[in-house]
């Protein structure tokens, strides 16, 4: 079976984003870079399958990005994945969910994949498009947000989460691709020994030049914090006083405090 | 301008947040039709253009049969925007559509703003702005974005099916885990989140929750990593609830979260990181370490 899974390089969330030149994404300095979380639990799964199926069984870990991103992509190489391509796009960031779909797509094409793990969306862009973009691209069968996930043979047997916490079970025959939910399994941290066997997996660049032929579909206009709401008090300063402060609010303001 | 909206159906009944589209499509001042796989049983009420096709042959799941039902009424219709709602429904039926159609797609609106629509990004703290440079766009919305407009009146039905039985088959649904705390009812609750560190700090948030006699909650990273049981999840695929006073301790605030608390009638939220999302909707953010900050104030309250 060969298998791909596709990752994305995000910052870490708890940054503090501040608009870039253009004012249409972050300003990039001063970030600390990690694989998207989603993508974390694509990976482990596709690992676990790796695993499962032993010799004859390949997989590859895409990325799209600058030359940062491969530190993402030697995090995968270290946790299971054979072998690795770096599509290499200092400009990824400007790039529209359609765009990168049709990247993956272009790259996918010919290669024989049966079948693509993807996180269900980016933590930082967050449009929960490419993975279904792909599928659709490539006609794979596709299903989305899941949870659990078994395959024998052709056939894929998935979870999706739904609201509420119920779950609903699909089936489906490969190729296809699944797009990956939080929860689905733990991802291993990298031992070590893989770190360092890692280094010797291969990691093929290819410049997004050679796959990209379409233009964008959406434009973004602007990034910028969301408008404050008000109303909120924001408390700081030393613990002690903070509590005094916060009981003080809580009697006057809730019926709570007795 | 024109909106064709796709309403959602599960386990046999018309799902509410279907109105939300209404609301949506109101706000936007377009005119509407919609399409929706569910039974005539179950009609929304609402007086327009109503493509229904039939549950029992196309299944609440298959989104191959339900693209192909969209595609033939976005021929009818000739819509501006084809909406759906950012559920686990919308987001992964929208890319299908869009892409057959090779079309725009604009994720999770939280609004409609001058020059396109605003979204959120980077774990809610920010906002976008995207425009789509297609002709025609396929939306989802925001789940509890938009006000619920439920205008009245019957439909009026055109039958639709779809051919062939498609690529997936829908086996059918899993409950719920069973809930042992039911925090619908709670009028207090104190939730943890990422931001206690680790496990062993659970019992720092319970003791909090049992200072204010309320019950223990949890955010989902905290459920996923075995922290804390599943049915003291808060938020979209946990509970939503609504009591009197809400703690949120370490909870940075996401979308999924918030849509589960922010009805609570006050806020409190303890966060180190000033700028997380869970001070949009908190009435009194504290900034603080929550493991500092939380003993001190369940030692003030004992």
């Amino acid at each position: 079976m060969k298998l791909l899974v596709c990752i994305k390089q995000v910052p870490d969330l708890e940054s503090r984003f501040k608009p870039n030149a253009e004012g249409v994404w972050y300003n990039e300095t001063d970030l600390a870079w990690r694989m998207n979380e989603y993508d974390e639990y694509a990976v482990e799964q596709a690992v676990q399958l790796r695993e499962k199926l032993g010799e004859g069984t390949e997989l590859t870990v895409l990325s799209i990005g600058p030359d940062r991103v491969v530190e993402a992509v030697k995090k995968a190489l270290a946790m299971g994945a054979d072998n690795a391509v770096h599509i290499q796009d200092p400009a990824a960031a400007g790039k529209d969910p359609w765009q990168i779909a049709s990247i993956i797509a272009a790259y996918a094409k010919d290669k024989g994949f049966d079948i693509i793990f993807t996180g269900m969306q980016s933590q930082d862009r967050g449009s929960a498009q490419v993975g279904v973009t792909v599928a659709e691209q490539l006609g794979f069968s596709c299903t989305t947000t899941i949870v659990g996930f078994e395959c024998d043979g052709g056939n894929i047997t998935a979870k999706r989460e739904l609201e509420g916490g119920i779950k609903s079970v699909v089936k489906m025959k490969t190729p296809a691709l699944v797009t990956c939910q939080l929860g689905l399994n733990v991802p291993r941290y990298p031992t070590l020994p893989n770190i360092m066997k890692a280094k010797k997996k291969e990691i093929t660049a290819i410049p997004v030049a050679d796959l990209l032929k379409d233009e964008a579909l959406a434009t973004t206009a602007s990034f910028h914090p969301p408008a404050k709401k008000g109303g909120g008090i924001v408390l700081e300063g030393d613990t002690g006083v903070l509590v005094d402060q916060l009981i003080a609010i809580l009697k006057d303001k809730t019926a709570v405090l007795r | 301008m024109k909106t064709l909206l796709i309403g959602e159906y599960r386990e046999g009944k018309l799902l509410d947040s279907t109105y939300e589209l209404l609301g949506f499509a109101s706000q936007l001042g377009a005119e509407t039709a919609m399409l929706l796989v569910g039974s005539e049983s179950q009609l929304p009420a609402y007086g327009g253009t109503l493509y229904l096709a039939d549950v029992a042959a196309c299944a609440e799941y298959n989104p191959d049969l339900h693209k192909q039902l969209i595609l033939d009424a976005v021929q009818k219709e000739n819509p501006d925007y084809i909406v759906f709602l950012h559920s686990s429904y919308g987001w992964d039926l929208a890319p299908r559509v869009a892409a057959s159609l090779r079309i725009a797609q604009v994720s999770e609106i939280t609004s409609i703003v001058e020059g396109g629509f605003e979204v959120g990004c980077c774990n809610a703290k920010m906002r976008r702005t995207v425009k789509p440079n297609s002709v025609r766009a396929v939306l989802t919305i925001q789940a509890g974005a938009f006000p619920v407009l439920q205008p009245g009146g019957a439909p009026q039905l055109q039958k639709v099916s779809a051919a062939g039985s498609g690529t997936l088959e829908f086996v059918g649904y899993e409950p719920a885990e069973k809930k042992d705390v039911d925090l619908g009812k709670a009028e207090i609750i104190v939730s943890a989140g990422r931001g206690i560190g680790k496990k062993d700090n659970v019992p720092v948030i319970a003791a909090l929750a049992k200072a204010l006699g309320g019950e223990l909650g949890a955010s989902r990273p905290v459920v996923d990593a075995g922290w804390v049981e599943h049915s003291h999840q808060v938020g979209t695929t946990g509970q939503t609830v609504s009591p009197k006073l809400y703690v949120a301790c370490g909870i940075s605030g996401a979308i999924q979260h918030l849509a589960g608390m922010k009805k609570s009638d006050f806020i409190v939220a303890i966060n180190k990181d000033k700028d997380a999302p869970i001070g949009e909707v908190a009435d009194v953010l504290v900034v603080a370490d929550v493991m500092q900050f939380v003993p001190a104030l369940t030692a003030k309250l004992s």
